[in-house]
């Protein structure tokens, strides 16, 4: 066995302990489902800062934003300024979602739209939006994790399928408090490595100067036509769309609603830009990964084959790095699909729970029951990403996760607004989320699934805008424009809420 | 609600604009030079804004504090 291998289960074995150790960490009533979902909503700024952490920067996140660089140099970059316009997205909106929660008892986004806009079928649509876009970004998660599995010589399914049962097993006993204590571990585990590699790694490619020159001219900076594809225009709707949509994506409003305090999400929005800094950092990796050549050695041409470019930064590892911290590394990327896979897999849980089978199946079920067929329910989800995966389905499941980002931008209107205004009529919001689901699909299946800009044309002018931003526009000028005709022609819908439960 | 939302703006909350027209502008850092220690502007000036969206949010966040 390597000492990269022992490195790896050791610490594996590690957060083993740790997941299921978990559930007696500031215990609470687990039959009830804002304690298993969202630990009491008991967790202070450091907590929900790991947590959040652990959630939005996934191991997929770190195998193919490098990926993308080492590929396409300049154009995979935008995932940074996203990653930092993100927060101010969350400075503003977010604490409103998670003091109205805490005044309602809301689990979900889909529970507050459902009491804003008194609508069921906007709630479901929501709902649904929010777990279809989620799956696939689970089963991505696996994708990791395959892939840095493969780099440590373990091929076949049993490994991931291993690693699997045992994090359904433990989120099914602790729920979040198991990816929120294991978070802990896999961010020090990543700012370990990533400090590591930024430092030997260039200076044993002889300096960042080198580095750079081994990138194709074309790569390194974005096209001078503002509006060639992909080039400047696109580069900037991509930052701005994706920004706007990542806390939409219900595993990110699971995190914040599980904090102890409104203050907590604010101080997050302010700390947690740390991790886009090394995310920035990572990026990175991919122009080192091209100039060590790690493609042409023939010993990684196998695992090049398989998983394509997303082997870049696993190749680079064991190029530079000695073993035993081979180990490290790679355990600090597949504890980073864990703590999301969990996280992710328990948002779609209290979504399918609250908002599909308490609303229309089982409307007087127990706190108890409602808890119970969460923690079920979090099971289907993970086992369907991993049938997904074992079926050979990685390339769908990339194609998905595409679509899942212009898909939960169209909740924007109903959540992001929402929290802002009553204004917006849930019939409207809810034609204004067709049009925007069909336009935005419509779109990226132009270019088979395989990009998210489409090329508007407009006038004489060719614009290459993210397909998210510009049918989530068009999502929001149909519900303003419908707004006023139904406002006026039905009768007034009951608002759950009041102005005091959002400050 | 829109009482509400009036008295909950504050002038500091124009100060974020900076950091978003700063990121989004891209004709403005879609260059090479000047480079930082073999590092092109388009990285660097990407990476230290990340860093400078933060302190923003934290200027925000104490005169939130503070109020």
């Amino acid at each position: 066995m390597s000492a990269a291998l022992i490195v790896f289960i050791a610490l594996f074995a590690g957060v083993t302990v740790l997941g299921f150790y978990a559930s007696r960490w500031r215990a609470g009533d687990m039959s009830q489902l804002s304690e298993w979902g969202l630990g009491g909503r008991r967790f202070g700024s450091l907590i929900t800062w790991f947590m959040l952490g652990g959630d939005l920067y996934t191991a997929y996140t770190f195998v193919a934003v490098p990926a993308l660089i080492f590929a396409g140099g300049a154009v995979g970059f935008f995932a940074v300024p996203y990653a930092a316009i993100a927060y101010i997205v969350m400075y503003f909106a977010f604490p409103r979602l998670w003091s109205v929660a805490q005044a309602k008892g809301y689990v979900t986004g889909a529970d507050f739209v459902r009491g804003r806009f008194g609508s069921r079928t906007l709630a479901l649509a929501i709902a649904l939006t929010g777990i279809v876009a989620t799956m696939p970004y689970i089963a991505l998660q696996l994708v990791g994790m395959e892939v840095v599995l493969a780099g440590l010589g373990l091929h076949g399914e049993w490994p991931v399928i291993v690693a699997f049962v045992v994090l359904a097993a433990y989120t099914y006993a602790s729920g979040i408090r198991a990816p929120a204590m294991i978070a802990v571990v896999k961010d020090i585990l990543i700012y370990a490595t990533v400090i590591a590699a930024v430092i030997v790694i260039p200076a044993e490619l002889g300096g960042y100067a080198k580095m750079f020159a081994a990138v194709p001219a074309k790569n390194l900076l974005l096209s001078a036509n503002p509006f060639s594809n992909p080039g400047m225009f696109s580069y900037a709707t991509l930052a701005l769309g994706s920004a706007l949509a990542l806390f939409l994506y219900p595993h990110a409003a699971t995190g914040v609603m599980a904090a102890s305090n409104r203050g907590a999400i604010k101080r997050n929005a302010v700390a947690l830009p740390a991790y886009s800094l090394v995310l920035g950092l990572i990026a990175l990796l991919g122009f080192m990964a091209l100039a060590a050549g790690v493609k042409a050695m023939p010993q990684y041409a196998d695992a090049f084959r398989t998983f394509g470019n997303n082997f870049a930064v696993p190749a680079l590892f064991l190029q530079m790095f000695p073993g035993w911290f081979v180990g490290v590394a790679f355990a600090a990327i597949a504890i980073g699909a864990l703590v999301p896979a969990a996280i992710m897999s328990i948002a779609c849980a209290n979504l399918f729970t609250r908002n599909i089978y308490r609303e229309f199946f089982r409307p007087n079920c127990s706190p108890e029951h409602e808890s119970q067929v969460a923690k079920i329910a979090s099971l289907f989800v993970k086992l369907g990403a991993l049938i997904f995966i074992l079926e050979g389905q990685s390339k769908t499941a990339i194609e998905l996760q595409l679509l899942g980002g212009i898909w939960i931008i169209q909740t924007l209107p109903s959540i992001l607004i929402g929290l802002y205004s009553r204004w917006l009529n849930g019939y409207a919001l809810s034609i204004g989320w067709v049009c925007g689901m069909s336009a935005g699909t419509w779109m990226a299946a132009q270019s088979g699934f395989k990009a998210s800009v489409y090329v508007l044309h407009i006038g004489s002018l060719a614009l290459p805008c993210y397909a998210a931003l510009s049918s989530v526009l068009l999502n929001i000028v149909v519900s303003a424009l419908l707004s006023p005709i139904f406002n006026a022609t039905s009768a007034p819908r009951d608002d759950a809420t009041v102005a005091e439960d959002y400050l | 609600m829109n009482g509400q939302q009036r008295r909950g703006f504050r002038a500091i909350y124009l100060l974020l604009i900076v950091p978003i027209v700063a990121q989004l502008w891209v004709p403005f850092y879609n260059r090479a030079e000047p480079s930082f220690d073999g590092v092109p502007f388009f990285y660097w000036y990407q990476i230290l804004w990340v860093a400078l969206t933060a302190l923003c949010l934290f200027i925000v966040y104490r005169a939130d504090a503070a109020k």
